[in-house]
């Protein structure tokens, strides 16, 4: 199996992660192992159903009912700026 | 020139109809105050924890059961990790390879097309296939303004159902069919208010465009931004022959995977982003949450499915006799539906077939232009039951009965008292009716004898003046009769 790579550079620009050229040479030598190592589980035959959490738990649900949260200025308390009782950030062009 | 083959696949968000938000106990509201709708867990704070919104999840449920979906025994829900203001945690809690529902397919039913439409379907009775249908949470609302942006939370974390199809829609009448029908059973099982304008459904649309004879799909473009019904239908109109010029040369630009935007008033889209790949989402199951065993879920559901708009349009016309078309306008709306079942039942010796013409072609008509639909109606079905006894009685014409009906719809009241007011009561009485007869008979004897002379014409005279004589409260059904009878002797 060829050994598997990782484009950090990539993968830090999704993550909004300015990495030095030094940081992105160490992360990328780390998350190369970590890659590998998944190789080498994937390389194992199991007799097992896949698992969508790490604990056999099921089922914890609430029933749809609601019940009052923050008020106004509580919820706007960490907002760094304020305008029309709502969180002001810098102007969005999608 | 090659013809082109037009392929589109939609993306439809709906609102559930729940009382609280899908990962927290937040009410969900429209027209809140901005931010008075919130708490650790919807704005995002560091250690707040979601739990599954049982409602919401049900609802879901019965929206695959009436589009016959299938759901896998155990779903999940995981992060799809990307970066947006109006998104707080920088992920948003939805189902990647375990959605609730998969499978199935909406019916396109005739008067869902546009109306101009209508006459030419291409493939009357289709049924669009489905991908799947998964839950996830909506986001906050942005508003942009002139120098900078504003978040309200209230919609952050609201129940938001994905229902995906298969490019398996050919035209932009059909896109606009399938929103509608789709729609209507929405509205039809409880699950969404659905309402376009409102927001509460949102549609994208996949589409694309290749020469005929060519076997794979053309590029995909996804269209964002449509806000209504004609606008879909207008979008893809544009799109599609943007797409075409590009193909033949008349347009420099190259079709790549992107998402574009629909300016409805300028009538043309524009490219607001290359697509991200699926992988670039980086999606990985929630460690937060639960996966859930659906099976119990999906045995107390089951029953809860209605009795949907196809279905009932198919009862119509075998058990009422409607004519296809007025069976498809009445089962459009399940509260106009129920009225008009009522109406059925109050009197089964008034026939249902007349009753439906009444509602759709007088009390939908008045409706129009009044507040509230069906549910505000004045006219009561037990109202509309007794009018259409009397005029099929032959009790009063079918324009005093107009009139009765007119008036019930501005100030209620029953048909026995307004004919009453009215003074529309019909002499039936053979005895009086007779009388009068005899005694146009004997004062026109030429009359007589142009009728036995075989002139029809003159019989109808003697109609009249019987009716005249009456002060036209005479049952013209029965002056006929009368007339026919002692004239022809």
């Amino acid at each position: 199996m060829p050994s598997p790579q990782i484009d950090i550079h990539h993968v830090a620009k999704l993550a909004r992660l300015a990495l030095t050229e030094e940081e992105a040479a160490h992360y990328q030598q780390q998350l190369t192992r970590i890659l590998g190592h998944i190789d080498q589980l994937s390389s194992y035959t199991l007799d097992a159903e896949p698992s969508a959490h790490a604990m056999p738990i099921f089922d914890v649900i609430r029933p749809d009912q609601d019940r009052p949260g923050f008020e106004q200025n509580e919820a706007l308390s960490n907002a760094p700026r304020r305008a029309m009782d709502q969180f002001q950030i810098p102007k969005v062009i999608e | 020139m090659p013809k082109y083959i037009l392929t589109i696949g939609l993306e439809v968000h709906a609102q559930l109809t729940t009382r609280s938000k899908m990962f927290c106990g937040c009410p969900v509201e429209f027209g809140a105050e901005p931010n008075t709708l919130t708490c650790p867990t919807c704005l995002g704070l560091p250690g707040a924890l979601p739990v599954l919104n049982e409602g919401a999840i049900e609802k879901t449920i019965l929206t695959g059961m009436m589009l016959g979906c299938t759901t896998p025994p155990v779903v999940k829900w995981d992060r799809k990790n990307y970066f947006y203001p109006d998104m707080p945690k920088n992920y948003q809690i939805t189902q990647f390879d375990l959605p609730l529902c998969l499978g199935g397919g909406v019916p396109l039913y005739d008067l869902a097309y546009p109306k101009d439409a209508q006459k030419t379907i291409a493939n009357p009775g289709k049924v669009v296939k489905l991908t799947r249908i998964h839950l996830e949470e909506d986001v906050a609302k942005s508003t942009h303004h002139d120098k900078f942006t504003t978040i309200d939370f209230n919609r952050a974390g609201t129940p938001l159902m994905e229902i995906v199809s298969d490019p398996d829609i050919d035209s932009a009448e059909e896109a606009v069919a399938y929103l509608n029908s789709l729609r209507q059973i929405l509205i039809y099982g409880g699950v969404s208010d659905a309402d376009m304008e409102k927001g509460q459904m949102r549609a994208d649309v996949n589409i694309s465009v290749r020469p005929e004879g060519q076997k794979e799909l053309g590029v995909k473009i996804e269209l964002k931004n449509i806000n209504s019904m004609s606008a879909i239908r207008r979008a893809i109109k544009a799109e599609t022959e943007r797409q075409i010029d590009v193909l033949e040369g008349r347009n420099p630009e190259k079709l790549v995977q992107s998402t574009r935007r629909w300016d409805d008033d300028a009538g043309v889209t524009t490219k607001m982003r290359d697509k991200e790949d699926s992988h670039d989402y980086r999606y990985f199951p929630d460690p937060d949450l639960i996966p859930l065993r659906t099976e119990s879920l999906v045995t107390r559901i089951r029953p809860l499915v209605p009795e949907l708009p196809h279905e009932k349009r198919a009862r119509f016309e075998s058990d009422y006799g409607c004519s296809a078309y007025d069976a498809d306008v009445l089962a459009s709306e399940k509260e106009l539906a129920a009225y008009y079942e009522a109406a059925v039942a109050v009197n089964t010796q008034v026939p249902a077939k007349k009753l439906a013409n009444w509602v759709i072609n007088d009390l939908l008509g008045l409706l129009k232009d009044t507040e509230g639909g069906i549910n505000a109606c004045p006219v009561k079905p037990e109202a509309l039951s007794e009018l259409v006894a009397v005029v099929e009685a032959g009790k009063i014409s079918n324009n005093q009965a107009k009139e009765v009906f007119a008036e019930m719809f501005a100030n209620g009241g029953s048909a026995s008292n307004i004919i009453k007011a009215k003074g529309f009561e019909q002499v039936s009485d053979t005895g009086a009716l007779e009388a009068i007869v005899d005694q146009i008979i004997a004062s026109n004897p030429e009359k007589v004898a142009e009728v036995k002379g075989g002139n029809e014409k003159a019989m109808n005279w003697f109609t009249g003046q019987a009716m005249k004589a009456s002060q036209g409260k005479a049952n013209p059904k029965i002056v006929t009769e009368i007339v026919r009878k002692k004239v022809l002797g």
